[in-house]
């Protein structure tokens, strides 16, 4: 396989899973795993869930023994930064001066959460969450807060507001849009999720920003938000978006442009060069443009792809995408993309606090939101993986539906 | 501590053995046993830990909850009576001896 030594940057999902499946394939050219951090690879979904109540430790966090790395033949060469690409040379630059020869570049460099541009964001008690070492300031500073701000109303926050109300703090949420999860999800699921952490004590404030946060003594005591409303608190989390790494990308001349740009096959601007996982940006049979998504399910699967890639087995990227997310208790899951929908029907029974939102767009299936309802989310996937039309929404909307009785192809 | 033994399709097994805490889909993934994706990592979410328990088994496994029951339903090999996400199965001495058969596929 004419690769040569394949080259990762990148320790998380995604470049764990193209190391394994390079192996699981057969390929037998050198692998290098380059990571910033000095963890091994780990699962993050537990970090902003399960790790913060400690419920999950750091050993049940690790994605595979350290004798794998050994046995499979993957070098890791963690704690290390990759501070170039040099294209022609085919080799990349670390911190330490040390060259990394490549013969194949996978950049699975991530993403990081973006900061606020707001006075007050460097004093003591103002966190971000995204990798291990945040997660374990996290988890220990809940211990001593006597107030939590979330700044964000959007996955990760409200993953920590549930967890911090769990553990019995007062919490305030603060989003600037007119929902929760907006950008991610349907209205009918964003007034299910608001009333669900309004009932479980947490005080939502939509269309609200902050503007400041002011300390005492170095610590942050107060937030002020744009409509002249403060909150005390003694901790804040911020959860408002995340950013592509692509400084590596871009200094090396790679396109980008809110990710690194590659196409259905996962390849950049450079053919020998891919990019999988937060960091790219690409498109998709599901979406009307390129899209970059940040999810566990994405990070897996464009991993597997470029490995089938790399073997021989030339496939472009089509998986479709799904998201979850755990919040006051409740499951909640998400298949295809459904940000541009058109209609929305629901399935089930919103007082019970089980059903789904069938999301539609010129009259054709493009996802489903599912609480509590996980046979829904999982026969969507199927049907979408499938290219089947899926149930119409009159269908939907009858009484009694159940996509469980609906036909799925077999595999 | 049990014994775990995984069934592939191509009639080869792995056994191994598997220390609590942990399930029969961090055994199989702690092993570097092929065949489970776990895609999740543990959260019955993706259905990609998907085995057939053994036909045979007497062992005592723990009931089957609402949400696996839920995600079998989209399994990428079909459901069988004995299918389970090994994701919700943790492993103690209890289930010493398990075999379960990996499907042809997971996704």
């Amino acid at each position: 396989m004419g690769t040569g030594p394949v080259v990762i940057i990148g320790a998380g999902h995604a470049a764990l899973e193209a190391a394994a499946e390079l192996r699981a394939k057969g390929h037998t050219c050198p692998i290098t795993l380059i990571g910033a951090e000095t963890a091994p690879p780990y699962a993050r979904p537990p970090l902003s869930k399960s790790y913060l109540t400690g419920q999950v430790g750091p050993e049940e966090l690790w994605l595979r023994p350290e004798s794998f790395f050994r046995e499979q033949g993957i070098t890791t060469m963690l704690g290390e930064s990759v501070v170039e690409i040099d294209r022609e040379a085919g080799r990349v630059l670390l911190a330490s001066e040390a060259h990394v020869p490549y013969g194949t570049l996978i950049l699975a460099t991530g993403s990081r959460p973006r900061w606020p541009a707001v006075p007050g964001a460097d004093l003591e008690g103002v966190v971000v969450l995204r990798n291990l070492s945040d997660a374990e300031r996290l988890r220990c500073a809940l211990r001593d807060c006597r107030e939590l701000l979330v700044v964000g109303g959007g996955f990760i926050g409200l993953e920590v507001a549930s967890v911090a109300r769990g553990l019995g703090l007062p919490v305030t949420v603060v989003e600037s849009g007119s929902r929760l999860m907006g950008r991610s999800v349907s209205s009918t699921l964003s007034a299910h999720l608001l009333a669900l952490h309004r009932a479980e004590g947490t005080r939502v404030l939509l269309d609200r920003e902050l503007v400041a946060l002011r300390g005492e003594a170095g610590r942050v005591r107060v937030a002020e938000l744009n409509n002249g409303g403060r909150v005390v608190t003694d901790l804040v989390v911020f959860g408002i978006g995340a950013l592509p790494n692509t400084a590596l990308a871009s200094r090396a001349e790679l396109t980008t442009g809110d990710g690194v740009v590659v196409d259905r096959w996962l390849r950049t601007s450079d053919k020998n060069v891919y990019a999988i996982g937060d960091c790219a940006r690409f498109p998709s049979p599901h979406a009307a443009y390129p899209v970059r998504l940040e999810s566990l399910q994405n990070a897996s699967d464009q991993a597997r792809c470029v490995a089938a890639t790399l073997t021989g087995d030339r496939q472009p990227y089509t998986a479709i995408p799904w998201f979850w997310t755990e919040q006051c208790g409740v499951r909640v899951q998400m298949a295809g993309i459904t940000s541009f929908h058109d209609r929305a029907v629901v399935s089930g029974s919103r007082a019970e606090g089980r059903f789904s939102v069938f999301c539609y767009r010129d009259g054709r299936l493009v996802g489903t939101e599912s609480v509590n309802r996980s046979a829904d989310h999982m026969i969507t996937r199927r049907l979408l993986a499938d290219g089947m039309a899926g149930p119409a929404a009159d269908e939907v909307a009858r009484p009694g539906f159940d996509l469980r009785r609906h036909p799925v192809k077999p595999v | 501590m049990a014994k775990i033994t995984y069934k592939h399709v191509d009639g080869t097994e792995t056994v191994v053995e598997v220390t609590a805490p942990n399930t029969v889909m961090r055994g199989a993934k702690l092993n570097d046993v092929e065949g489970i994706l776990a895609q999740c990592g543990g959260s019955a979410q993706c259905g990609t830990c998907h085995v057939y328990i053994d036909e045979g088994n007497v062992l005592p496994l723990p009931e089957m909850h609402e949400a696996e029951d839920d995600v079998l339903y989209g399994t990428a090999a079909e459901r069988r009576p004995t299918s389970r996400l090994s994701c919700q199965i943790p492993v103690s001495e209890a289930i010493d001896g398990l075999v379960v058969h990996l499907p042809a596929t997971q996704v």
